[in-house]
């Protein structure tokens, strides 16, 4: 391969000379290899890539109506809780308590694909088809990203007004890790769900998961001085 | 006895081939890798399906470890960066010299009280990645607290969420500055909440949240 055969045709007397030319290409191996070895070691193959999140502003001074309402019968809470457990409900903690005494009205679920995120595109699963087909089209270019954004966005505004889309409000515990929320999160866009929140947990909320696992340290403290003193 | 002829045979290795295939190799690493920034904690920052990619200018990255400790990087200009320390170091009466000025526009990230910072961009370089580096120091770390801090060498922080003050300034210097926060994926999430919190009391509702690509052998 690395051999050139140089013809060398001289005078017609002349005998014809063949001469070999081989390039060692040892030495220029051995310099690649060095430098493999330093990116190797000297960069990531990991490109970092980010999750857009809005948080809701926190201000006071927002009137009712201007919060944003959650249908009861659309609703689902997502509890993140200890050693990666995940915990949803729907609609709203009934007023006369008897929720906290319902086993089922809790139910605990995974961050599999066979726990919350099926859980979720049952739920979802009219919109979940409407928007995949919109991805693949932008996937394919027959839309642009500024169009599926826009389509997407009044598609979910539209579901939310007919109660057709579930909206979700997350809410971790003190005891779940970051990981969790973003898993949590991810789950939402895996699920095409338009309309959820990172929410701060409640006394409802820990009160309802102290009594589905027992664990007291998910109480806020007020609650842990309250469990005392009944005790 | 018929003499043994050794036959002499040419040991020549064509290492044409294998060149090719290292230059491709080299060829690879170069184009799809990114180098490793030199970050005073490393952290391991959770997957998701997300697939946008950071911006590379215009960026303030909030570190923060496992233990809660808050670093801050900025990726803009220099001008901007010295323009952010000024006022956070007038906020809290410390005032720098042009030498520390120059240092500091030239850092990757920084993350000690304003009242250690003087003393740290004194001191050369090797001995500040170190300092970074000890990270049960009470020196180390941007306080995110309303109380002060005090260890056996003196006062730490003067309190006045030294945290929030960087923040506010940086966007009030830039206000295309957009936010990103990387955080370990072990990271109890009230350390996560109280940095949300800050940010929401500054009116600052939107941000990036770094994370790995979720390939599908992870999942």
């Amino acid at each position: 391969m690395s051999e050139i055969q140089v013809k060398e045709e001289g005078g017609g007397k002349n005998k014809q000379k063949k001469q070999q030319l081989r390039v060692d290409f040892t030495p220029m191996v051995d310099m690649n290899m060095l430098l493999i070895t330093f990116f190797m070691f000297c960069t990531t193959l990991l490109t970092p890539k980010t999750m857009n999140i809005t948080m809701p502003t926190k201000d006071d001074t927002l009137t009712d109506e201007e919060k944003t309402k959650f249908k009861e019968s659309m609703a689902i809470t997502i509890l993140l809780g200890a050693n990666d457990e995940v915990y949803y409900y729907t609609g709203m903690i009934a007023e006369d308590r008897s929720s906290y005494a319902d086993p089922d009205f809790l139910k605990q679920s995974s961050y599999d694909a066979d726990g919350l995120r099926k859980y979720l595109l049952e739920r979802n699963n009219e919109m979940y088809a409407v928007i995949q087909d919109l991805k693949t089209k932008k996937e394919k270019q027959q839309i642009t990203e500024a169009q599926y954004n826009l389509q997407t966005g009044e598609l979910q505004k539209k579901a939310i007004q007919d109660t057709k889309a579930p909206q979700i409000m997350i809410k971790p515990t003190d005891l779940s890790t970051y990981k969790n929320t973003v898993d949590a999160l991810d789950e939402m866009l895996v699920c095409n769900i338009g309309s959820y929140t990172l929410s701060e947990i409640n006394q409802g909320d820990t009160y309802l998961l102290y009594m589905k696992t027992g664990n007291t340290e998910y109480l806020s403290e007020e609650q842990k001085l309250e469990l005392n003193k009944a005790k | 006895m018929a003499k043994v002829k050794v036959k002499k045979q040419s040991t020549f290795i064509d290492m044409t081939a294998m060149s090719d295939v290292t230059v491709l190799l080299l060829t690879f690493f170069m184009l799809t890798s990114t180098f490793v920034k030199n970050e005073p904690v490393q952290v391991t920052t959770p997957a998701s399906v997300s697939d946008f990619t950071i911006p590379e200018t215009e960026v303030m990255t909030i570190l923060v470890n496992e233990k809660g400790k808050i670093f801050l990087s900025l990726e803009e200009s220099q001008a901007n960066i010295v323009e952010t320390l000024k006022r956070v170091g007038e906020d809290y009466g410390v005032t720098f010299s042009p030498q520390q000025y120059d240092v500091f526009k030239n850092l990757k990230s920084f993350g000690v009280p304003i009242g250690s910072m003087v003393q740290f961009l004194d001191l050369p370089k090797d001995a500040r990645d170190s300092y970074l580096r000890e990270g049960e120091n009470t020196r180390v770390g941007i306080p995110d607290s309303d109380e002060a801090l005090s260890d056996v060498r003196g006062v730490v922080s003067a309190g006045k969420n030294e945290f929030k003050h960087w923040v506010m300034h940086a966007r009030a210097v830039n206000s295309d500055l957009r936010i990103a926060i990387k955080a370990d994926k072990l990271t109890a999430y009230p350390i996560i909440k109280k940095i949300m919190d800050d940010l929401r009391e500054l009116k600052e509702n939107r941000y990036l949240l770094i994370t790995t690509l979720k390939t599908a052998s992870s999942e």
